[in-house]
């Protein structure tokens, strides 16, 4: 720990790609193909060959629209997927190939919270049982009254009363279970956390009280967060850097001020200016043209290419690679070309 | 000028086994022809049930239990079913959140389209394909010739409430009730949809009820805006105004909340506490327990929406 720095990345991702077959068993597979049986496969490309990496103490939000893989992405670093090629390497060690039983100790540092407290909490458990369960298994030493200690302690610092531990998930509202899943998370002491739209599910003013307390509790214990996330203005709030992904693909990263202020990327461009701004100054938005296309059969060259104001015969044909800037990594022809 | 709807101290009652919930009370206000008004608050305060109410699609055990819903000259209210039917999909038509679940899914968008059309016309299905047709333009939907032979799920979530937009105005209605049209969908999609609303609200003169929790939608797309708590309207004025100077502390805590109020990487603004459920509405005020204005007179007496100084409807005794 100490002779880390800050620039020494947590967090690395490299070139992970996550496909999910969907051909289903051998026989859907077998298909007439020019006169011969042949047996074709479909895969779901949900994240292609995405890069990057997290400092610590920082939080990296993952924005996107529905199906452009960022939860797939989360759950790959977590290993909930395994991801189907690339790495993830924690604090300079390999993660993405551990075995469950070398994973154990990375599973106390990295936690994860769910967007529905409803579908995450097990309703068939005490909020007590919820939290001691994850301190039993990886404390074996420690004692019942130490346990209990622990999960009344974080309870409190998740601004719930400690009398409730006995309660079950039904009893509670949606934004004290986001509560206990953040307690859940924040039991076993982690040093990063990915919180997969952690808000979505929440009222306006119970988001703000969510987001108020990923903050503090980033303040207090040097928590480094991936936040996952479609609410742009959420994202503007509490990031340090925002990754934008379309079609599974990275298309920008950069710093928050710098993508918010200076999009460069065409499909970052459209995002924002789609963001409703408070105040009813109704500034033209950049209409995209079409639908975003299935990640079965994904577009030649570069996703983007389809909808693309600026797309031209190299966008179709190549891939853009993800180039550094002075303020960020881009991935499009034009930005390096300086086209826009 | 008589206005196009009317809603006057509208009360909706729920008939439960130990208990009777009252889900609103006395919900007033007006639209105005070609007029766009915001519904805004949080889940459970009523909005949506505000919108069922003015169709009559309340289901038992919910019931108007007063008030008046006066359209075009009639009481919605005390219609019988059979009468609302002429209204309901004709001079007023709904848009609901989910487009997937509004559609059929084993019928062609023609089919949808032509029978909405001759439930209120007697026209022949040549001429009704016709309208259908015309108003797939109206919406933007390329190719709309292939459309009709379509089924909803061969479609996107945008195209589709692009088609139930498109349905919803076979009949040129006076008013459109949307409720929260763009919840299911992206940001991008939303942004499209939105500006299409207002487009057509703006062409033929439409009459738009918009209900929705996102108070920057609301503000970039409507006139006057309402903000329900707990079933009643606690402030009402135009939209600008009460987005820039909101009065009742509710307003002003879900206004403060909002990450775009406050400065990048600050603690927001939060209202402590949650909406009370009906069926444990604290006394007086239902906003007294979170509000940090609340004097003894908020927790005795209930307030009721009046004009003040500024103009503004406000429902507070703390504002004057």
């Amino acid at each position: 720990m100490a002779e880390q720095t800050n620039d020494t990345p947590l967090l690395q991702v490299r070139n992970v790609t996550k496909h999910f077959d969907i051909s289903g068993g051998l026989l859907d597979q077998l298909k007439w193909k020019e006169g011969k049986m042949r047996r074709v496969r479909t895969l779901v490309k949900a994240v292609n060959g995405v890069t990057f990496r997290i400092l610590p103490g920082e939080t990296l939000s993952v924005v996107g629209e529905s199906g452009c893989g960022k939860s797939t992405l989360g759950r790959a670093i977590m290993r909930i997927h395994r991801p189907t090629s690339g790495e993830v390497i924690y604090r300079g060690k390999r993660v993405d190939n551990l075995s469950s039983h070398d994973m154990k100790p990375y599973r106390r540092k990295m936690q994860m919270v769910f967007q529905d407290p409803y579908a995450s909490l097990n309703p068939r458990m005490t909020v007590r049982q919820i939290l001691e369960e994850p301190v039993r298994f990886h404390n074996p030493g420690m004692s019942r009254d130490e346990v209990k200690e622990h999960v009344l302690h974080t309870l409190k610092q998740v601004g719930l009363d400690p009398d409730w531990n006995n309660q079950f998930p039904h009893e509670f509202s949606g934004g004290q279970r986001q509560r206990i899943s953040i307690a859940r998370a924040l039991v076993l002491d982690p040093e990063f956390i990915v919180a997969d739209e952690p808000i979505a599910a929440l009222d306006v003013s119970i988001q703000a009280q969510i987001l108020n307390l990923l903050m503090d509790m980033q303040q207090k214990r040097d928590l480094t967060y991936l936040f996952i996330s479609h609410d742009l203005s959420v994202v503007e709030h509490i990031s340090t850097r925002v990754a934008v992904m379309y079609l599974g693909h990275l298309c920008e990263v950069a710093p928050v001020k710098e993508i918010f202020n200076n999009p460069k990327h065409p499909y970052t461009q459209a995002l924002l200016s789609a963001i409703p701004r408070l105040g009813g100054k109704k500034k033209s938005h950049i209409r995209l043209g079409g639908d975003v296309p299935t990640p079965i059969n994904l577009p030649s060259g570069c996703v983007f290419h389809g909808r693309c104001r600026f797309a031209d015969e190299r966008c179709r044909q190549e891939m853009p690679p993800i180039v550094e800037h002075a303020t960020g990594r881009v991935a499009c022809h034009a930005v390096e070309e300086e086209r826009i | 000028m008589q206005p196009l709807l009317e809603v006057k101290n509208l009360c909706v009652e729920f008939a439960m086994r130990s208990q009777v919930l009252r889900a609103l009370r006395d919900v007033s206000f007006t639209i105005g022809k070609g007029e766009r008004l915001g519904l805004v608050g949080e889940s459970g305060a009523g909005k949506t049930l505000t919108g069922f109410s003015i169709l009559n699609l309340i289901s038992k055990p919910g019931y108007i239990s007063g008030g008046s819903i006066l359209f075009e000259g009639r009481d919605l209210a005390e219609l019988t079913i059979e009468q609302i039917r002429d209204i309901r999909g004709n001079r007023i038509s709904m848009i609901f959140q989910d487009p997937m679940m509004t559609l059929n899914p084993v019928l062609t968008i023609r089919t949808q389209m032509v029978e909405t059309i001759k439930a209120h016309q007697k026209i022949s299905d040549k001429e009704a394909e016709k309208i259908a047709l015309d108003k797939l333009q109206r919406v933007y939907i390329p190719s709309p010739e292939k459309r009709l032979d379509q089924y909803p799920h061969e479609l996107s979530g945008g195209m589709r409430q692009r088609i139930v937009i498109a349905i919803s105005l076979l009949t040129n209605p006076g008013l459109i009730i949307a409720d929260e049209p763009t919840t299911a969908l992206d940001v991008t999609i939303q942004a499209e949809i939105m500006d299409l609303l207002l487009e057509l609200c703006r062409d033929e003169d439409m009459g738009l009820l918009l209900i929705t929790h996102d108070l920057a939608v609301v503000s970039e797309v409507t006139q006057k805006i309402a903000v329900m708590y707990a079933g009643r309207i606690v402030e009402m004025g135009p939209t600008r105004d009460v987005v820039d100077h909101p009065e009742h502390p509710y307003t002003r805590g879900l206004i403060a909340a909002l990450p775009q109020s406050c400065d990048q990487g600050q603690r927001l603004l939060q209202i402590p506490g949650i909406m009370p459920s009906l069926a444990n509405l604290p006394s007086g005020c239902s906003f007294h327990p979170r509000c940090e204005l609340c004097q003894d007179i908020c927790k005795r007496e209930v307030p009721v929406l009046e004009t003040k100084a500024s103009g503004r409807h406000v429902a507070c005794f703390m504002v004057k």
